[in-house]
């Protein structure tokens, strides 16, 4: 299945053929609900860490090396290294606040 | 599966699914007293057996406290303390799902007594890695405590729910990794793939996820349909869906793929 290169067996227009449409779609909703908070009542509040990690994202999104799907991973972990004094909640919220690393 | 209907069983089965296992896991609340896991348990071990053999699946069970109910110490050591009852149970593979959820101190503690849990009784381990922003920093806390407990070879331990930034430091440390699939978190099957195409098949697989959350039992057939569509060839598919965690988990010798007789209870 894999060669030392990574390279999945389909080549890179059949890959485009498969996905490009599901793709497409994925990209307009993220547009959308971005068009949504600008529409919605509230957007004078302060900027929301969510909403600012998934512009991180787009921009990790559209360069050109590789890795991006690891790399916005690690945009939006935790960087602290230590074990936190108690549990804050039982859920995650999905990107890393900047104030509390 | 028990928070699962039953038609998803008959689904399993009729998508060629011949066993399950099942990890403790956190119900949706928390449970107010240790009489209330020992239910659970019996649960686990006993009636959902009997569920899944009615649809010729095979039932296995993890058992443990979730991290997710680890964090007041002496309520996880009183479950803790009733662990060892039920790995003698039949059905049950061995300790889990362990690990951290926020990683907090004391789940960190209560990870470490798992561990020694299974060292003592000489079980497999399955590791639940934290949730979206807290899974890196959680699998090398988790990785880290591992090692520094030393006592159990890591051949005979499963880190579930990996991703592209934990995978390669799973593999490295000679464990096996989960990719669990989900609709929304964790991996879709399209990353699922992606991420074995670069890192290979040896000691990786993929699991569907049955719990009480937005979640689907069958991501694994139709994992294994984007497999197909992206030129994968069957012996690898049959490999990543039936081979590699076959190889694992019979490292138990309580894991079988034929399912029990089915009685009524």
């Amino acid at each position: 299945m894999t060669t030392p290169e990574g390279k999945p067996p389909l080549d890179r227009k059949t890959l485009i053929d498969l996905g490009f449409i599901d793709a497409r779609a994925k990209v307009l909703d993220i547009a959308a609900f971005l068009d949504r908070l600008d529409r919605a009542s509230g957007a004078d509040a302060p900027a929301d860490f969510r909403v600012d990690a998934i512009r991180s994202a787009l921009e990790i999104a559209r360069d050109a090396s590789p890795a991006r799907a690891e790399r916005i991973l690690k945009c939006w972990s935790d960087p602290t290294t230590q074990p936190v004094a108690h549990a804050d909640g039982k859920a995650a919220r999905g990107a890393h606040p900047p104030h509390t690393s | 599966m028990v928070s699962r209907i039953t038609d998803d069983y008959a689904r399993m089965a009729t998508a060629g699914c011949v066993a399950v296992t099942e990890p403790a896991f956190w119900a949706g609340f928390d449970r107010s007293s240790a009489a209330g896991f020992h239910d659970y348990f019996r649960q686990l071990t006993e009636s959902e057996p009997r569920r899944a053999a009615a649809y010729g699946i095979a039932h296995h069970a993890w058992i443990c406290i979730n991290p997710k109910e680890a964090e007041d110490h002496g309520f996880a050591r009183e479950v803790m303390s009733m662990i060892p009852e039920f790995l003698s149970r039949p059905n049950v593979l061995g300790v889990g799902e362990i690990g951290l959820n926020r990683n907090s101190k004391t789940e960190l503690t209560v990870f470490e007594e798992h561990l020694e849990i299974a060292a003592q009784h000489n079980s497999l381990v399955l590791i639940h890695t934290p949730h979206l922003e807290d899974k890196l920093k959680g699998t090398r806390l988790i990785l880290d405590a591992i090692a520094a407990h030393g006592k159990i070879n890591p051949a005979r331990i499963l880190v579930d729910h990996v991703e592209e930034h934990t995978v390669r430091m799973v593999l490295d440390r000679g464990m096996w990794a989960g990719m669990t699939l989900y609709p929304d978190t964790k991996c879709t099957a399209a990353r699922a793939v992606d991420i074995m195409e670069m890192h290979g098949t040896e000691r990786i697989w993929m699991n569907s996820a049955g719990d009480w959350g937005h979640s689907d039992p069958l991501a694994v057939p139709k994992a294994v349909v984007t497999m197909r569509a992206r030129g994968h060839t069957a012996a690898d598919i049959h490999k990543i869906s039936f081979g590699n965690p076959l190889a694992f988990l019979s490292q138990s010798g309580n894991f079988s793929v034929n399912a029990p007789r089915p009685t009524i209870a």
